[in-house]
């Protein structure tokens, strides 16, 4: 967790300030009752929500252990290939480092991220080997991290499973909103990449 | 409309049968290893437990005491001018940089304003539909110790605020 510092070191300093900014605040303006019940209820919220996402959490973990035992991903990558090809032109004559950039896309897609952050930097390392200058991305490193902060998922589990545990009529109904929101996404990162990559920058 | 919710309840139940069917196919001890992923699947939840209580705290305290209603006061005239629903403007922010501190979030708003209102199906859907793009772009470029990341940033972030802005969109037009 080293290389994340600044994500704490941004916490550190929000969450003091939000705790400060916010209890004077309540002080203030005559909300302190407000904020007393809301002391307690935050914490028992985080207690409910933990409970009930175990649920979710495990039967999707253990049904996506099945799936990274079998070679689905491996199959899965046929389909992938004229897309690859379009993304990635530099790639041409490369077939081990597509591979692992499609099995990183399945295993995106799937939902294993447990699986496709070691495959995607797999891949990343396989470029980097041939790339000239060490110290900058090459067009199809910048491709693939777009790619993979694009969070293309044919089930957003974790957000079910929130939704499930606050009581929803119906959890799943978001999935294919979700979809195309993703998809849209996705063209929007793609094509501003292939933009910048373009202008040379 | 119904299209959109036969495809959305579908989808859950046809990966897990299709996954077991290939497992079983390939003759794996599906059983065991179901249980070991559960297994990972308790550690997750444990892990970010603690990140939610501190964070659950600080996001009650600023919505009770008033003061998340007076910053959005100032702000909501400015986003309303593009019809940006200023009660996700919070999720909008923390998305791409921290993932628990968004799952804190959106929960809060879902619950604030109903897991099946607009705004809590709104909140639903950015989190369904974008990534942690800041942590994403950390853990692939320090794998290989590149410094210069070029446009990725800010092809990423463009990518986000389409994702949120559809996201916005659709949960309008499918009404909650």
């Amino acid at each position: 967790m080293n290389k994340f510092k600044w994500v704490r070191k941004l916490l550190n300093s929000i969450w003091p300030i939000f705790i400060i900014l916010s209890f004077s605040f309540a002080i203030f303006s005559g909300n302190i009752d407000k904020l007393n019940q809301s002391i307690f209820s935050s914490t028992e919220e985080a207690v409910n929500l933990c409970i009930t996402l175990l649920g979710t959490m495990c039967l999707w973990n253990g049904i996506m252990k099945i799936a990274s035992e079998t070679t689905i991903i491996k199959k899965l990558t046929i389909f992938l290939s004229p897309l690859i090809n379009k993304l990635f032109p530099e790639l041409k004559n490369d077939e081990k480092i597509k591979k692992e950039i499609s099995m990183n896309m399945v295993a995106n897609i799937l939902g294993l991220g447990n699986a496709a952050t070691p495959l995607g930097i797999k891949a990343m390392k396989s470029m980097q080997e041939k790339n000239s200058d060490k110290k900058t991305l090459t067009n199809s490193m910048a491709t693939l991290i777009v790619l993979n902060t694009a969070s293309i998922q044919i089930i957003p589990t974790t957000v079910i499973a929130i939704r499930n545990s606050l009581g929803s009529q119906d959890p799943t109904s978001i999935i294919f909103p979700v979809w195309v929101a993703t998809i849209c996404a996705a063209i929007t990162g793609i094509t501003a990449t292939k933009i910048f990559i373009k202008w040379g920058k | 409309m119904q299209f959109v919710n036969f495809v959305s309840s579908i989808a859950m139940p046809l990966v897990i049968l299709i996954i077991v069917m290939y497992a079983f196919m390939e003759k794996i001890k599906i059983f065991d290893t179901f249980l070991i992923g559960a297994k990972e699947g308790i550690n997750i939840v444990i892990t970010i437990f603690p990140t939610l209580v501190g964070l659950f705290l600080a996001i009650g305290a600023l919505r009770s005491s008033g003061i998340l209603d007076c910053i959005i006061h100032f702000i909501s005239p400015i986003l309303n001018q593009f019809n940006f629903p200023t009660d996700i403007m919070p999720l909008a922010l923390i998305r791409p940089i921290s993932g628990s501190s968004s799952i804190a979030v959106a929960t809060n708003i879902m619950k604030t304003f109903g897991v099946d209102s607009q705004i809590g199906l709104m909140a639903a859907v950015i989190m369904g539909s974008t990534e942690t793009t800041v942590y994403t772009i950390t853990v692939y470029t320090s794998s290989i110790g590149v410094k210069k990341t070029r446009f990725v940033l800010w092809a990423s972030l463009l990518a986000d605020f389409v994702g949120i802005t559809t996201s916005i969109i659709i949960c309008k037009m499918l009404g909650g």
